[in-house]
């Protein structure tokens, strides 16, 4: 083994995944822009869409969660990085409280349904039918927040939370050291 | 229809370096031939529903929480329909201005993104390269110049999406009849200091598309590949125009099928197919039917829909693009990238010439005239033409919603690209490795397709399962 690969052996392990989220907490993620350059420096990103990981490797020091849970994948998932990870951060207000997706919470799904497919107005279904499939997966009743599926270590607010709120998150994580949040990094919209 | 119960079933899931949720299915036989391949997007969200009720100008700044990626897209499409609900059909320049702005500063920044951060491992390493390396970070200690200038493209783009919108991801800039701010001379000069740069990359990343293109076309014709139609907004004069044109549609020959269609008429040209073995709807053009009239969006459809690109560099490439295949459209999947290179240097083309434009400066921001029942607001999104349609009552509240996403058009596209990859590519191997796997999904890639966008509408009729944790307290309970 080379010292470069021992090197990167040592680094901790981040994984990160959307549930019923939007993307944009992973956009910003990326929007800390070169800085992620430093940021691998410090961790190895394990499971996560922005790589081609698509099961955990091992076990994860960080785990950062976008949205909260609308389907029994989205539960599973959710379990899983609990299981995996050290620290389970909801990163967002989709994790948080369920966010815009919770909006449907007041409504019965079927509504929902029906209006996607049999009542919007360029719908064309002669056979009435509602697609059905195993291979999707069941919905929930409503979108729940993460920390009423699982046990959940920190919340980053915001929608998203913005690139130097997350970076301050994870550098005091990775350093050890306690976390500031100024002013401007918790005033949101 | 053929049993699949003695089939083989290969997943994979999730589908990754896309935006969304989704996965691939493939059923194979004894002998590893492939009898059926298929992507599935596995979310529901529901908006058209839940969007009834709420305030007519809340819209634009709900709706884009479809998708975190190109936000700004349902910002402004939603915001353009608004603006006929508050009975305005023209925007002031200032206005129309700063919406552009902020329109090319998304697509600069998206379609960056997904060359460099999402698909350019694939192309730099090949589709089977090991998985340890076949990301953005991979490509990162092997091209650190490249990722960078990815890196600092997508800043660009974001930076002008927050002096334009306020925030780089889920802004309030644009509102109905107009946009709540100007730019303001520093920010314009802090852009202006910087374009120049911008312009050379995205040259230069026009150039490792086009030649990846050309120099392995034997390999990159047929990948995924098949005729289609295509479909986009053009201007009067049929130029790319990305934020504002009228309906066009040509055969995978180039033959027009229809032109010049004001978006306000969408509903007489296109419809969306429920089919009982998909959950995603299928759009397609009326006139021919669910069978025959589907179509492609994106970046590929609106150069070879085009006559004609107003700035002059990405003029010159679309005619180099064009040449390849005599002047007729290119039907071919992964020439996408090249067309999204084309995009990317005519957007920074159109940033060039706006920030030079003393309008964005202006004070006039907001028009309003006579309340409308219905407004309809179309655009073309990095990934397509996404159409916006809403009627608001008396109280102001939308009583109808309806949004055919980007990526909603592409399901025909993309599930014959995974059809055909997996019969060249998977269909008879005696192993299926994850190398070959990732055959598919580079398919699926070339598309940009943001699957959470396209999810907004997607479910599955649900049974009661409860979900109980080691205490027997239910967790979350599966509806009726």
């Amino acid at each position: 083994m080379t010292k470069e690969q021992e090197h990167t052996m040592a680094k901790p392990k981040i994984a990160t995944t959307s549930l019923a989220g939007c993307f944009g907490c992973h956009m910003s993620i990326l929007d800390i822009d070169d800085r992620i350059l430093q940021l691998v420096e410090l961790i190895e990103f394990d499971k996560s869409p922005i790589n081609d990981i698509k099961e955990f490797t091992g076990e994860c020091l960080v785990g950062l969660v976008e949205g909260g849970c609308a389907n029994e994948e989205n539960v599973r998932v959710l379990q899983e990085f609990r299981k995996h990870c050290k620290i389970l951060i909801s990163l967002g207000d989709c994790a948080i409280n369920g966010g815009l997706p919770a909006m449907r919470n007041t409504i019965p799904l079927q509504e929902c349904l029906d209006e996607a497919y049999l009542n919007g107005p360029t719908v064309h279904n002669p056979s009435g039918k509602i697609p059905n499939d195993p291979e999707i997966p069941l919905l929930l009743d409503k979108v729940y927040p993460c920390h009423e599926v699982v046990k959940v270590d920190y919340h980053l607010p915001g929608c998203p939370p913005s690139a130097d709120t997350i970076w301050q998150a994870l550098t005091a994580l990775l350093t050890d050291k306690p976390l500031e949040l100024p002013y401007e990094l918790i005033k949101y919209d | 229809m053929q049993d699949t119960q003695d089939l083989k079933r290969v997943v994979i899931e999730p589908v990754t370096r896309v935006e969304g949720h989704g996965k691939v299915t493939i059923l194979l036989d004894e002998q590893n031939k492939v009898k059926q391949a298929r992507l599935h997007i596995v979310e529901f969200r529901g908006f058209e529903r839940f969007i009834q009720g709420r305030p007519y100008w809340e819209a634009p700044v709900l709706v884009q929480r479809l998708c975190g990626i190109c936000p700004v897209s349902h910002h402004l499409a939603a915001a353009k329909a608004m603006d006929l609900i508050v009975g305005v059909d023209k925007l002031t320049p200032t206005a129309e201005k700063m919406r552009r702005l902020m329109h090319y500063g998304q697509m600069f920044q998206s379609h960056s993104l997904h060359f460099f951060h999402l698909a350019s491992p694939d192309l730099l390493f090949g589709f089977g390269a090991d998985v340890a390396i076949r990301n953005v970070i991979g490509v990162a200690e092997k091209h650190k110049d490249l990722a960078v200038q990815g890196v600092m493209m997508r800043k660009y783009g974001q930076e002008i999406i927050k002096a334009t919108a306020g925030k780089k991801i889920h802004g309030t800039g644009a509102i109905p009849g107009g946009i709540n701010k100007n730019l303001s001379i520093e920010e314009r000069d802090s852009f202006l200091k910087d374009i120049e740069q911008m312009r050379e990359w995205s040259r230069g990343a026009l150039k490792i598309a086009k030649d990846y293109t050309v120099e392995n076309l034997e390999q990159v014709a047929p990948f995924g590949s098949f005729d289609s139609n295509h479909l986009s907004l053009v201007r009067e004069d049929g130029a790319m125009d990305l934020y504002n044109g009228n309906l066009r549609a040509i055969d995978a020959q180039g033959e027009k099928i229809f032109d010049q269609v004001s978006p306000l008429k969408y509903l007489d040209y296109i419809a969306e197919d429920v089919r009982d073995w998909s959950y995603m709807k299928f759009p397609f053009i009326r006139s021919l039917g669910p069978e025959n009239g589907w179509y492609r969006v994106g970046p590929l459809a609106r150069v070879n829909a085009c006559d004609f690109i107003d700035t002059p560099e990405a003029e010159e490439a679309r005619k180099e693009f064009m040449a390849v295949t005599d002047g007729k459209p290119n039907n071919l999947t992964m020439a996408y990238h090249w067309a999204r290179m084309i995009e990317t240097l005519h957007s920074i083309e159109k940033i060039h010439e706006l920030l030079e434009d003393t309008d964005l400066q202006g004070e006039d921001l907001v028009v309003r005239g006579e309340r409308r029942p219905e407004g309809i607001g179309l655009l073309e999104a990095p990934r397509g033409t996404l159409f916006h349609h809403y009627r608001v009552d008396e109280n102001d509240q939308v009583t109808m919603a309806n949004l055919i996403v980007s990526t909603t058009s592409n399901n025909e596209p993309m599930n014959r690209a995974v059809t055909k990859v997996a019969m060249d590519h998977i269909s008879g191997q005696p192993e299926i490795t994850e190398g070959l796997l990732n055959h598919i999904e580079v398919a699926i890639r070339a598309y940009d397709p943001c699957l959470s966008c396209a999810t907004h509408a997607l479910g599955r009729m649900p049974l009661v399962v409860r979900m109980v944790d080691a205490e027997g307290n239910e967790v979350a309970k599966k509806s009726t």
